[in-house]
């Protein structure tokens, strides 16, 4: 058994023995080949930073450098958007067939390539390789694949007889789904006629840069699509350009207001994918197997690293005991440890930046009082970690349960009837998301009626389509990414 | 004696042109076949004439495809349609090379009939998970209900394709047909079926479910009389019509309601197909379904922010 003790060293054995013992079953890293150094793409070439910066990318849950990559400044910024205002005459101009040829070439090659390209989102972001395969990827390729037939239906989008695009678009995404966000901001933006500079965030650039491989492989004319892999001053040089028509942001609330304010009196169009505080809402009528199965992957999904996380569990009073308890067992099941293993359920936290933010909001949790459990799992000991992680006890004026902790950090809260639930789960400057958990379709329907969420679960949660609109009410960003609504960010609608 | 054989000139392999039922390539029960012949009358294939028996067959097998393809996601189908555009892109030699001699059309002109029906199916893979946004949605009843009108197949259609587009014709009537769900049992065009037959070839091998389409050679008026009488069809596409004969099969097919799609003008066969083909041929084979569920009450307003 001593080979198999390493998967599940962190198991600590309660009334169920704790997770089964498995053999470790790590994903292959030869599919992938690292190079040891990686430039801007820019015009369709890859080339180094005008200044010569560069930094390092790690692995969040070895701490290995993974690679160099160049550092975009001010200067190749410039650089790139006046490389997408060439491209966007000639693009623009193309049939929406032919756009959409090139958006389905994009879609079959990620499909083809999809299990390289997990592996690399494991390496590069420490999420679960059962998450990047069965999940990232997958939507990835089918929201190119939608988006590629829309191109040449805008016509037919609602937006009137001969919608146009908007021009040049500046892009700049997160890191907890770096080739997802990718593929939310670039497919809708070029089926619609738009040329795209994209920053991806500094701990994840890779997939970004092997999309810009995949760009080249399908014969994407150059200039299309442009990325500078780069830290905040990039990404604020880029949204600040005078010559972008639109700004994609998705991120922290901080700094989707900061870009607020600099596009203000500006002709660019803006929509902003914020953070969350999502009300996972359970009624004593729920199934609450399901439901319990439903509050973990609402908020350990990812690592809880998730703007739509269902972070606040409101659970009725006369079932809270029994959900907390049955909930407590399940996450005792959880595996957490290497990424590329395939029964790994937990990763690791995407940057030591991050898992500071976690630890200073828990413990601020159990210096307001609240009462903290976590799943006792041994911790590997390079890399970062955090257990999954249940508040007690907690009130609404916590921090906790106010802030976006964008960890595997749950909080507890009770309500009596469904109007204290919404009252409670409304309670939050953001609106993102909420689920709903009860057998009863009249309740669920009246209660996401009165929700200020821009996605509402029902019996379920973290469900993604192309197909389906996504994004927040309030302080969680405006506009929506996803399905025919997504089109109306990258096109003059005025 | 000679050193060297005399050199042979290699005899080519003629192909059997066959139906295409339940995703096999049976020849018609009743053994009939009749030539096929370019636009100058020299004999190019012997094809099928297939019976009323054999258009009896291919409903049955359109209606056992039915649930799983309409079950599928439409997500599904459009992978399953792009990959037939993929498929028929590969063969475009063989299918330019019938289209001319099918149409009289130079090889450049047949080449562009070929690329055009590629496009088609591409388009129509598009359309598979956009129809619902587009011709569906919430309806905002005066009362406390969520209200949501989705678009669903009607069933199995028989689809008489247009007589002189021999290809691009055929793919412009058939794909929104499997675009929506629907199944599908083709009449071919009479004098110009061999594009038709070979199509089936592709979608043999596109992942499209066996019987999901079938195809059927022969003489129209023999074939579209028992289709549109056919209680187990759903719908009819009339395009390939003659006019006399369209009428006649709308009101065979009012016997059982069947939807009709008429064809585009008398002549039954003048529809420009290379024309940007909107919507019109998915909507009428598509059924609305509108589902009312209450929304009950809290009797509180909520937070207004």
């Amino acid at each position: 058994m001593a080979e198999m003790s390493e998967t599940t060293s962190g198991a600590a054995k309660d009334a169920f023995g704790g997770p089964f013992l498995y053999a470790p079953a790590p994903e292959s890293r030869a599919v992938v080949d690292l190079a040891p150094s990686y430039g801007l793409f820019i015009d369709g070439e890859f080339t180094e930073a005008a200044d010569g910066q560069v930094f390092k990318t790690l692995s969040p849950s070895t701490e290995e450098v993974l690679s160099e990559v160049a550092r975009a400044g001010a200067e190749d910024v410039d650089r790139a958007v006046k490389a997408a205002r060439r491209a966007f005459g000639p693009w623009s101009a193309l049939p929406g067939a032919e756009r959409a040829k090139y958006l389905f070439r994009i879609a079959r090659i990620i499909q083809e390539r999809s299990r390289e390209l997990a592996v690399l989102e494991t390496l590069d972001n420490g999420k679960p390789i059962k998450e990047t395969r069965d999940s990232d990827l997958p939507l990835v390729a089918a929201h190119f694949f939608y988006y590629a037939g829309w191109a040449d239906k805008l016509a037919h989008a609602g937006f009137g007889p001969d919608p146009r695009p908007l021009g040049v678009a500046a892009q700049v995404i997160p890191w907890n789904f770096p080739l997802l966000m990718l593929a939310w901001k670039i497919a809708p933006a070029l089926a619609a006629g738009n040329t795209v500079v994209l920053k991806p965030a500094e701990t994840t650039p890779l997939s970004a840069l092997f999309f810009a491989d995949i760009c080249r492989s399908a014969g994407l004319p150059k200039g299309v699509v442009n990325i500078l892999p780069g830290y905040g001053d990039a990404g604020a040089a880029l949204t600040a350009h005078p010559d972008v028509d639109k700004v994609a942001f998705t991120g922290s609330t901080a700094v989707g207001k900061e870009i607020a304010r600099t596009v203000a009196g500006t002709r660019k169009k803006l929509t902003l994918e914020l953070g969350g505080k999502g009300a996972n809402i359970v009624f004593d009528d729920a199934p609450l197997d399901q439901a319990v199965e439903g509050i973990v992957s609402g908020i350990f999904f990812n690592q809880g690293q998730v703007c739509c996380a269902g972070s606040r569990l409101l659970v009725q009073e006369s079932v809270a005991e029994e959900v907390v308890d049955a909930l407590k067992r399940r996450l005792t099941t959880l595996r957490l440890g290497d990424p590329l293993d395939k029964n790994t359920d937990i990763g690791a936290i995407n940057s030591a930046e991050q898992l500071a933010r976690i630890t200073e909001l828990t413990d601020a949790g159990e210096a307001e009082g609240a009462e903290r459990w976590s799943a006792p799992c041994e911790l590997p000991s390079t890399g970062h970690w955090f257990a999954p992680t249940v508040f007690t006890q907690v009130t609404q004026a916590h921090r906790i349960a106010r802030e976006e902790i964008f960890g595997p950090v749950l909080s507890v809260l009770t309500f009596r009837t469904p109007a204290e639930a919404v009252a409670k789960a409304n309670n939050t400057p953001y609106g993102l998301s909420a689920g709903i958990w009860s057998e009863k379709g009249s309740r669920i329907l009246a209660v996401a009626e009165k929700l200020r969420a821009g996605v509402v679960w029902a019996n379920s949660f973290n469900k993604f389509d192309p197909t389906s609109p996504f994004g927040g009410y309030k302080e969680s960003g405006h506009g929506r990414e996803g399905g025919r609504h997504g089109l109306e960010a990258y096109l003059d609608v005025r | 004696m000679s050193d060297k054989p005399e050199p042979t000139v290699r005899l080519s392999v003629f192909k059997t042109y066959k139906l295409y039922v339940g995703g096999k390539f049976p020849r018609s029960e009743s053994g009939r076949v009749y030539e096929v012949t370019d636009s100058k009358d020299r004999p190019l294939a012997n094809a099928p004439q297939g019976s009323r028996k054999d258009a009896r067959d291919a409903v049955v097998a359109a209606r056992k495809a039915f649930g799983g393809w309409s079950g599928a996601t439409a997500y599904n189908r459009g992978q399953v349609l792009y990959r037939v555009a993929e498929m028929l892109e590969g063969r475009a030699d063989q299918f330019t090379r019938e289209v001319a001699e099918a149409e009289g059309l130079s090889r450049a002109k047949a080449a562009a009939q070929v690329s055009a029906a590629v496009d088609r199916w591409v388009w129509y893979a598009g359309w598979t998970d956009k129809i619902a946004q587009v011709a569906g949605g919430a309806n905002p009843v005066a009362g406390p209900f969520f209200n949501l009108s989705s678009p669903e197949p009607t069933g199995v259609v028989a689809v008489l394709a247009p007589q002189r587009s021999s290809l691009l014709g055929l793919v412009s009537v058939l794909a929104p047909v499997l675009a929506t769900g629907c199944t599908a049992v083709v009449v071919a065009s009479e004098d110009r079926p061999l594009p038709a037959l070979t199509l089936g070839e592709v979608l043999a091998t596109s992942d499209v479910p066996g019987g999901a389409v079938n195809i059927l050679s022969g003489r129209t008026a023999e074939l579209a009389a028992p289709l549109a009488a056919h209680q187990d069809v759903n719908a009819i596409d009339l395009t390939g019509a003659p006019a006399e004969l369209a009428v006649e099969l709308e009101r065979a097919a009012a016997d059982n309601l069947k939807r009709v799609l008429r064809p585009a003008d008398a002549e039954g066969d003048g529809e420009d197909f290379t024309a940007d083909p909107g919507i019109r041929r998915l909507t009428p084979f598509l059924e609305t379904k509108t589902v009312w569920h209450p929304t009950g009450s809290l009797g509180v307003s909520g937070s207004a922010y």
